[in-house]
């Protein structure tokens, strides 16, 4: 029987003195399913672009390989990371949970930095040709969400600050939703790595 | 002064919101409150969107474009579609009966999710009247509801622009309205309540919101990129810079044709609630319905392209769309002769919810067989673009959806209030819609055969006629609104008083007050494993006095 953090009880959980089963996690995960759905149809247009529609005579779309390789290694050790700071929250080391979650979001930073290295290296431009614009449009999606998964992971690193605030040992929604976001986030890098730069 | 405030107050329980008739106006947890959110908030915009249906049906009285200027009949048109799937049929037959029912089938005291819910809802005014207030500041959207790229390029930006925010906002509230839904059908249950003894709105609002979570999204998707053409002036799906118009109608239609099955799925759940009561039989074949709900929304997932057979589609995938489609008759066919099986033999009583519900299963069957029609290439190419697809859709959505939208108000709103609805004024308002709707939209498929395309504000002389015949049947679907408005609002106050259990029905949400309390059972939520046990003569049963629970366990 957990106890109810008083942030807890005014999501309703408790009703008329009954309590059910926290259900945000699978709330979370129904929403990943919808968010992989909009890069789904972004991987169908580019996918599609591609067969059907060549690249007009002149147009450059070239992509070099170290930066995004760079770029996927950055995201999988955060990946790594994150996991080692929800494995020490979980045996109340709160304490090395805050650096573990401190290096992740230094290195979703750091993958961002990357990406717009490579935005500002490249030989073309958002709206030079079609598959120009589809780089960006995918990758510009799919920063956007390492943008709001890194700040998500601030947030969790500041409501950790004290081993009795809002994220306990026992009680620790806010860093589970977080790591499963990462991980989706991640996950949804190495499809576009492969779509992208290797097909 | 704040120190002497009692501790509580700084986290506020569901019961210290505002009570009585301010709380419709409030960030309400309440998933009756917010169910009757979004249907009054519905029900403002489908006067609008009559009002829009109107101005179109007036124009079309004669063959020049002599009421409006034809930019303005565009901007009406793509206003009225909008208004009328994104904003009416959508969130009604999902948000305001989904919202109201589901957690009493399921037997829980609230949607699992009841401030995302509230979110879901409070999404839908500001973007309803975005999109209205389009028109007024630089004109709406002049490119249909399916907003076809390089028409919504071309076309005048800012209202295009305003359309896409609008449909975003729409769709996000929808997405979030949809896994509120999947959690709280898969999670929430009472224990004991296994699924297939759910009532099978249930089922069909889990189908749907598959449906919502899988397709919105790319929606969402396309339309970002759509708007990147019209802002930034990127090539998606601009010809002219390269691009592929055929992919926008692919990543379109993956969302607009199982959104055909988002506004019918929920009706058919709706009756199959309502005619079981009022046939006082079992609904005939549950499984049969679980079954054929479930192979809709995989099919529904795999026949987008039937709308785009004259698009440029290959032959290999005209052939797979036109098999494909032609399969979901099966299972709607074995839900249309379920209903008629639970009809037959049955002691119907004939009021205006049963009336409303064989109005649906009339037009629903006729829209039906002429949707099959039009998933043969021969023919679709055909009557592609005309009337006749107009005809086809509205049978689907009006005499679908909104039917059975009416069958439920009649057949809950003494749930909701209390009271009864008149039902000679019940009955008049089904003549008249009933009338009026057949008189409007069945002409048309006369109109589409001969060729009269649609979304043109004028049209060749010959057709004068029958134009003239579907914009009276549209006058009488708007004299019809008249009564039904009288009877809403009056019933409320001085309806006869229904009693907790009017219709004597077993489903969850009738075995509790009328209206019902807050946190919908004062005591244990009764375990119903049986929602259509009808059939058991009626003096056997004391509906009057048990409660869910006794009836259940001591009837079996």
């Amino acid at each position: 029987m957990t106890t109810l953090t008083p942030s807890e009880t005014d999501l309703n959980l408790d009703h008329a003195g009954e309590t059910h089963a926290d259900h945000r996690m699978f709330g979370l995960a129904t929403f990943l399913v919808a968010d992989a759905m909009t890069f789904a149809g972004f991987f169908a247009a580019y996918l599609t672009f591609k067969a059907v529609n060549p690249l007009p005579a002149g147009a450059i779309y070239e992509l070099e390989l170290p930066l995004p390789i760079l770029n996927t290694v950055l995201l999988l050790v955060s990946s790594f990371t994150f996991h080692r700071a929800g494995a020490n929250l979980r045996r109340s080391m709160h304490q090395r949970c805050r650096l573990w979650l401190l290096i992740s979001a230094a290195l979703g930073f750091a993958f961002l930095v990357s990406q717009m290295v490579e935005y500002f290296t490249l030989p073309f431009g958002l709206t030079d040709n079609l598959y120009a614009s589809t780089f960006y449009a995918l990758t510009g999606f799919h920063g956007l969400h390492v943008t709001l998964g890194a700040l998500m992971i601030l947030i969790v690193w500041w409501q950790c600050r004290t081993p009795s605030g809002r994220i306990t040992a026992q009680n620790h929604f806010p860093l589970e939703a977080a790591e499963l976001y990462w991980h989706f986030v991640d996950g949804i890098w190495v499809i576009l790595f492969v779509i992208l730069y290797l097909l | 002064m704040t120190a002497t405030l009692p501790a509580q107050s700084e986290h506020p329980s569901p019961s210290l919101q505002p009570q009585g008739w301010l709380r419709y106006f409030s960030f309400s947890v309440d998933h009756k409150v917010i169910g009757l959110q979004y249907l009054v908030c519905g029900f403002a915009f489908y006067l609008i969107g009559g009002a829009l249906a109107g101005a179109i049906r007036t124009e079309l009285v004669s063959p020049l474009s002599d009421f409006m200027p034809r930019e303005v009949y565009n901007q009406v048109l793509t206003l009225h579609g909008t208004v009328m799937i994104f904003l009416w049929i959508v969130p009604v037959v999902n948000g305001a009966f989904g919202n109201y029912l589901i957690p009493f089938y399921v037997g829980a005291r609230d949607m699992a999710f009841p401030r995302l819910n509230a979110v879901a809802f409070w999404l839908i005014p500001p973007a309803g009247l975005l999109l209205i207030s389009s028109y007024f500041i630089t004109g709406a959207a002049q490119s249909g509801w399916t907003a076809y790229p390089p028409l919504s390029i071309t076309t005048p930006a800012s209202g295009q622009i305003i359309w896409i925010l609008s449909v975003l906002l729409l769709g996000g509230s929808s997405i979030f309205g949809g896994i509120n839904f999947i959690a709280t059908i898969l999670k929430l249950r009472r224990p004991g309540l296994k699924m297939m003894q759910l009532p099978m709105y249930c089922w069909a609002m889990l189908g749907t919101s598959i449906l919502v979570v899988l397709s919105t999204p790319v929606l969402a998707g396309t339309l970002i990129l759509l708007s990147f053409d019209i802002v930034a002036h990127t090539g998606f799906f601009n010809p002219g810079l390269g691009g592929n118009v055929v992919v926008y109608q692919h990543l379109f239609w993956f969302y607009s044709h199982p959104a055909v099955y988002i506004m019918v799925l929920p009706a058919f759940g709706l009756v199959s609630e309502i005619l079981p009561v009022h046939c006082r039989k079992p609904l005939f074949g549950y499984a049969t319905m679980v079954v054929s709900i479930m192979a809709i929304v995989v099919l529904g997932l795999v026949v987008w392209a039937h709308h785009m057979f004259t698009s440029g589609t290959p032959p290999w995938m005209r052939l797979f769309f036109t098999i494909a489609t032609a399969f979901i008759a099966v299972p709607t066919g074995i839900k249309f002769f379920n209903w008629l099986a639970t009809l037959w033999g049955g002691r119907i009583s004939l009021n205006s919810a049963v009336l409303f519900s064989c109005g649906f299963i009339i037009n629903f069957v006729l829209g039906g067989i002429t949707g099959v029609a039009l998933a043969q290439v021969p023919f679709d190419v055909h009557v592609h673009d005309t009337y006749f697809v107009v005809a086809h859709f509205h049978y689907i959505v009006y005499g679908g959806s909104v039917f059975v939208i009416f069958a439920s108000i009649y057949h809950w709103y003494p749930k909701v209030t209390g009271r009864l609805l008149n039902e000679s004024i019940g009955r008049l308002h089904f003549l008249l819609t009933f009338v009026g709707f057949n008189l409007c939209f069945a002409p048309q498929h006369w109109l589409g055969l001969n060729g009269m395309p649609r979304r043109v504000a004028e049209y060749d002389p010959q057709f004068a006629f029958i134009n003239q015949l579907s914009s009276v049947g549209a006058l009488l679907m708007a004299i019809s609104t008249l009564p039904f408005l009288w009877n809403v609002i009056m019933s409320a106050f001085n309806g006869e008083i229904a009693g907790d259990n009017p219709w004597r029905a077993l489903t969850p949400e009738w075995l509790t007050s009328s209206p019902p309390p807050v946190e919908n059972w004062k005591g244990e939520a009764p375990l119903v494993t049986e929602p259509y046990g009808y059939g058991v003569p009626a003096e056997q049963l004391d509906l009057q006095a048990a409660s869910g629970r006794d009836l259940w366990s001591n009837g079996r």
